[in-house]
């Protein structure tokens, strides 16, 4: 059995997009280890639908939290010890939907940690209905008649909320999404990866994007115009037209918890405090 | 004299609060006891505030309608608060901005425009003018004054001094406020004592969003981050305040949380993920009058309720109310150690009566606090995070641990942290968080769950802030006061106690629907009359004594 798998049964449909992110995750981290991160290093955070299953189906720590509530609580251990590599999974539904204002905060914060969306594009475990980044025809079981509204970008929030590492990724090109994936874990400071996870059953898109997908390089990574430029160039439609995938920004800023631990957080001497603290009140 | 209540009122914003702290650091150097309530309007500019100053030789936690000193820096001060006035109510005005007509009581006008102007102070320097008034007024030793001015007003503390002697020359002395010979006690809200009875017990950080009455928690760690090197996160909302403090749990950070009824509700799908990951986590909550917006600056103990059953499924939580700014340092420590040493969460329900209001802290009153640790892991075979125990408790491992994994889970799990759908696995961690609520509950009987009060067949039974009007009014008429400092695990045994040769309860709460009634009720007790406020207003002692002869007949 392999070092990193859990007793858990693996319960992704066959197929599921889901089976690539977990073999490059277990690729990656054996190779971090090899650099010198060891696998007790690591945390791994979930959000709540078939993506987060992944932090069970890993011998290595975990805290599955709540649906769009990983990111606060992956801040919150980055904080508590900056040696930790911490990477979130989360879904488009969790993420963009229900707990965008985290991600929003947390690139705003440039806090280091990793944020790995599994973008299927649909509610899956909720079973099939339309999310905020479903496709204008996609016809959820909420939206029979296909969806009333378009969707949003969210790598284009990303890149003005502050995320200093924006890819996305493709799992079944594996090569190309674990170079992704290493990287944006490697990244000081916040990266995201919107990840073209496919749901065979609700929302299959592999014809589309086996056809339309592009691996695009940008020349200046730290360009926020070209980054721009390549991010609005596909809106999340099912239109013919080129889907970029790659690294579209990397940028070197400081990151929060840089600057927040400007102060040790140390107990202290409490007895000591209390009695300078009563003398101030006096 | 040897008690007095002393009464500031001026336009928000123009330093009414900051009067009253000196008025009470003044008032302890002579050896009272001090409290003060704080009224005043959700505006930055603009509305009116006052505060009400007792000074007594005993401990006080309650104001009084009744004032013997006004300082009056605008008009409203006169009209609105007359009925406060006796006839020997001195009065110290602003004689710009205050017209007396129609007063009989003895007045000072002090020309606060003039005075500062003559001596280039700033407009807040006209509290240091109506001090000096208050000090000639009292009798007060000019030298204590001025050591108290020494010490908080460092940078200004010269023109301060000149100012407030032009006030001490104008006004009168009308009585003299004895000095009382006993120990000199430091001044403290209830929001000061709370954070400093959390730092004892270990305290590393401190996790809010802005909102009355906690927000001073936030900001007295801000300003001691440096010092003792607390984590204070000021996140995006009181969604994210919650998973970050049980981000901090996972890790082994010791946190704590603050916030009224409407950021509590927001924080209650993460407190759910409390229960069933067995993450600690202390929630200060103070309480204000709602429901929605409801009257944001002013008090309420309406949230009770909520408190008990908030969060979906069924899980332990460890309630205390604190009664007075002694209680709130000792059981904000109590909170944090209990949710540590059996991972639930632990809530101080405190209101804004408690949070704001001022007393003398005398810490001899309290018992030790200390940081107890929590139940960890000994290092031996293979670590599971929530691993069968005898009495429920899982030993905790903090990442990175060498050779082992710590996995937390929002799902019903096994031992491991893995999820589970098992109908046994989900039994066994419901009876396991049922093992812990049964073994703090006993262990909790060894503390003062529920508090007496002087002796009587009648009882005023009491949670909170309504400690202190409830002890006074029950001593001028004879009865016992029972104060519920523990809500949950409920402590039906102490309750019991406390109850024996009780004739006739009256509940004393500041809600409208009888909140504490309710749960004494669940658990088998009866109670005979309810004094019920729900204005926004604490009690003071003629409205509870006013309530309270009603009742007793």
């Amino acid at each position: 059995m392999n070092r990193l798998k859990t007793t858990a049964p693996i319960t992704w449909c066959p197929g599921c997009g889901n089976f690539e992110i977990q073999n490059s995750l277990e690729a990656v981290l054996e190779d971090l280890q090899k650099e010198g991160v060891p696998f007790k290093k690591i945390i791994l955070v979930g959000g709540i639908g078939n993506h987060a299953k992944i932090v069970d189906y890993f011998h290595i720590n975990s805290f599955s939290a709540l649906h769009g509530r990983a990111i606060p609580a992956a801040e919150a251990i980055k904080l508590a010890d900056p040696d930790t590599k911490v990477i979130c999974f989360v879904g488009d539904g969790d993420t963009y939907a229900e707990g965008l204002e985290h991600l929003i905060f947390a690139a705003k914060r440039n806090v280091d940690i990793t944020v790995v969306v599994h973008n299927n594009r649909t509610y899956a475990l909720a079973t099939g209905q339309f999310t905020p980044t479903s496709q204008k025809s996609f016809k959820g079981s909420t939206m029979p008649y296909g969806a009333k509204e378009d969707p949003f970008n969210p790598l284009e929030l990303m890149l003005v909320s502050g995320a200093t590492y924006i890819a996305r990724g493709y799992p079944v090109r594996s090569q190309h999404f674990r170079k992704l994936l290493k990287e944006a874990i490697v990244h000081k400071g916040f990266s995201i990866i919107d990840v073209l996870q496919v749901c065979v059953t609700y929302n299959n898109l592999y014809t589309i994007y086996n056809k339309n997908l592009e691996e695009i390089e940008v020349s200046d990574p730290a360009s926020f115009d070209e980054a721009l430029k390549v991010i609005r160039s596909w809106n999340y439609d099912t239109g013919e037209r080129p889907i970029a995938i790659g690294k579209f920004f990397e940028a070197d800023r400081p990151s929060y918890e840089e600057n927040y631990s400007r102060f040790k957080a140390e107990k202290g001497d409490r007895n000591k405090m209390m009695k300078d603290a009563l003398d101030r009140l006096f | 004299m040897q008690h007095v209540s002393v009464l500031v009122g001026g336009e928000t914003g123009y330093g009414v609060s900051d009067a009253g702290v000196m008025i009470c650091r003044l008032f302890c150097r002579l050896g009272y006891r001090i409290y003060m309530y704080n009224d005043y309007p959700s505006s930055v500019r603009g509305g009116h505030q006052f505060v009400i100053v007792r000074a007594s030789t005993e401990k006080v936690a309650g104001h009084s309608d009744q004032v013997d000193v006004v300082l009056a820096f605008n008009q409203d001060t006169l009209d609105v608060h007359k009925i406060r006035f006796h006839n020997h109510t001195v009065i110290i005005y602003d004689s710009e901005k205050v017209r007396i007509d129609g007063i009989s009581q003895p007045s000072y006008g002090l020309p606060l425009g003039k005075i500062l102007e003559e001596e280039g102070g700033k407009p807040v320097l006209g509290i240091s003018c109506m001090m000096g008034g208050l000090c000639k007024a009292l009798n007060i030793d000019w030298n204590i004054f001025e050591a108290m001015m020494q010490k908080h007003q460092t940078e200004t503390v010269k023109k301060s001094l000149k100012i407030a002697h032009k006030g001490f020359e104008m006004a009168q002395t009308v009585d003299s406020l004895e000095v009382i010979q006993q120990p000199l006690l430091p001044v403290l809200s209830g929001n000061q004592a709370i954070t400093l009875g959390l730092l004892k017990a270990g305290l590393q950080a401190y996790v809010a969003y802005p909102m009355t009455p906690t927000s001073p928690i936030a900001e007295l760690l801000a300003s001691l981050e440096p010092d003792i090197g607390i984590h204070v996160v000021l996140p995006e909302s009181e969604i994210a305040v919650m998973m970050m403090a049980l981000g901090y749990s996972y890790m082994g950070v010791k946190s704590a949380i603050g916030t009224s009824g409407g950021g509590f509700s927001l924080m209650v799908e993460g407190l759910s993920l409390a229960g069933q990951a067995e993450l600690p986590v202390v929630v200060v909550l103070g309480q204000r009058a709602g429901p929605a917006t409801g009257m944001p600056t002013y008090t309420a103990q309406t949230d009770l309720n909520f408190v008990l059953h908030a969060g979906h499924g069924e899980f332990p939580r460890f309630i205390i109310a604190p009664g007075d700014a002694e209680e709130a340092c000792y059981w904000a420590g109590v909170a944090l150690n209990k949710a540590w040493k059996y991972q639930i969460p632990a809530f101080i329900l405190a209101d804004k009566t408690l949070c704001l209001g001022l007393f003398s802290f005398d810490l001899s009153l309290t018992a030790e606090l200390k940081e107890e640790p929590p139940v960890l892991w000994d290092g031996q075979g293979e670590y599971k995070r929530y691993q069968y125990t005898e009495d429920g408790i899982s030993p905790l491992a903090f990442p990175p641990v060498e050779a082992q994994v710590v996995k937390t889970n929002s799902y019903v799990h096994d031992e491991n942290g893995i999820t589970s759908e098992d109908p046994a696995d989900a039994r066994a961690v419901a009876d396991k968080r049922f093992l812990k609520e049964k073994n703090l509950a006993a262990e909790l009987k060894d503390f003062e769950t529920v508090k007496v009060y002087n002796q009587g067949k009648t009882a005023l039974l009491c949670w909170g802030s309504n400690k202190g009007v409830c002890i006074e009014i029950a001593k001028k008429y004879g009865l016992k006061v029972i104060q519920m400092l523990v809500l949950s695990p409920f402590p039906e045994q102490a309750l019991t106690q406390a109850l024996q040769g009780i004739e006739k309860i009256i509940s004393v709460e500041c809600n409208g629907k009888g909140q504490l009634v309710t749960l004494v009720k669940q658990h088998g007790f009866k109670v005979d009359d309810q004094i019920l406020k729900y204005d926004g207003r604490p009690f003071s002692l003629e409205d509870l004594e006013n309530d309270v002869k009603k009742v007793i007949g």
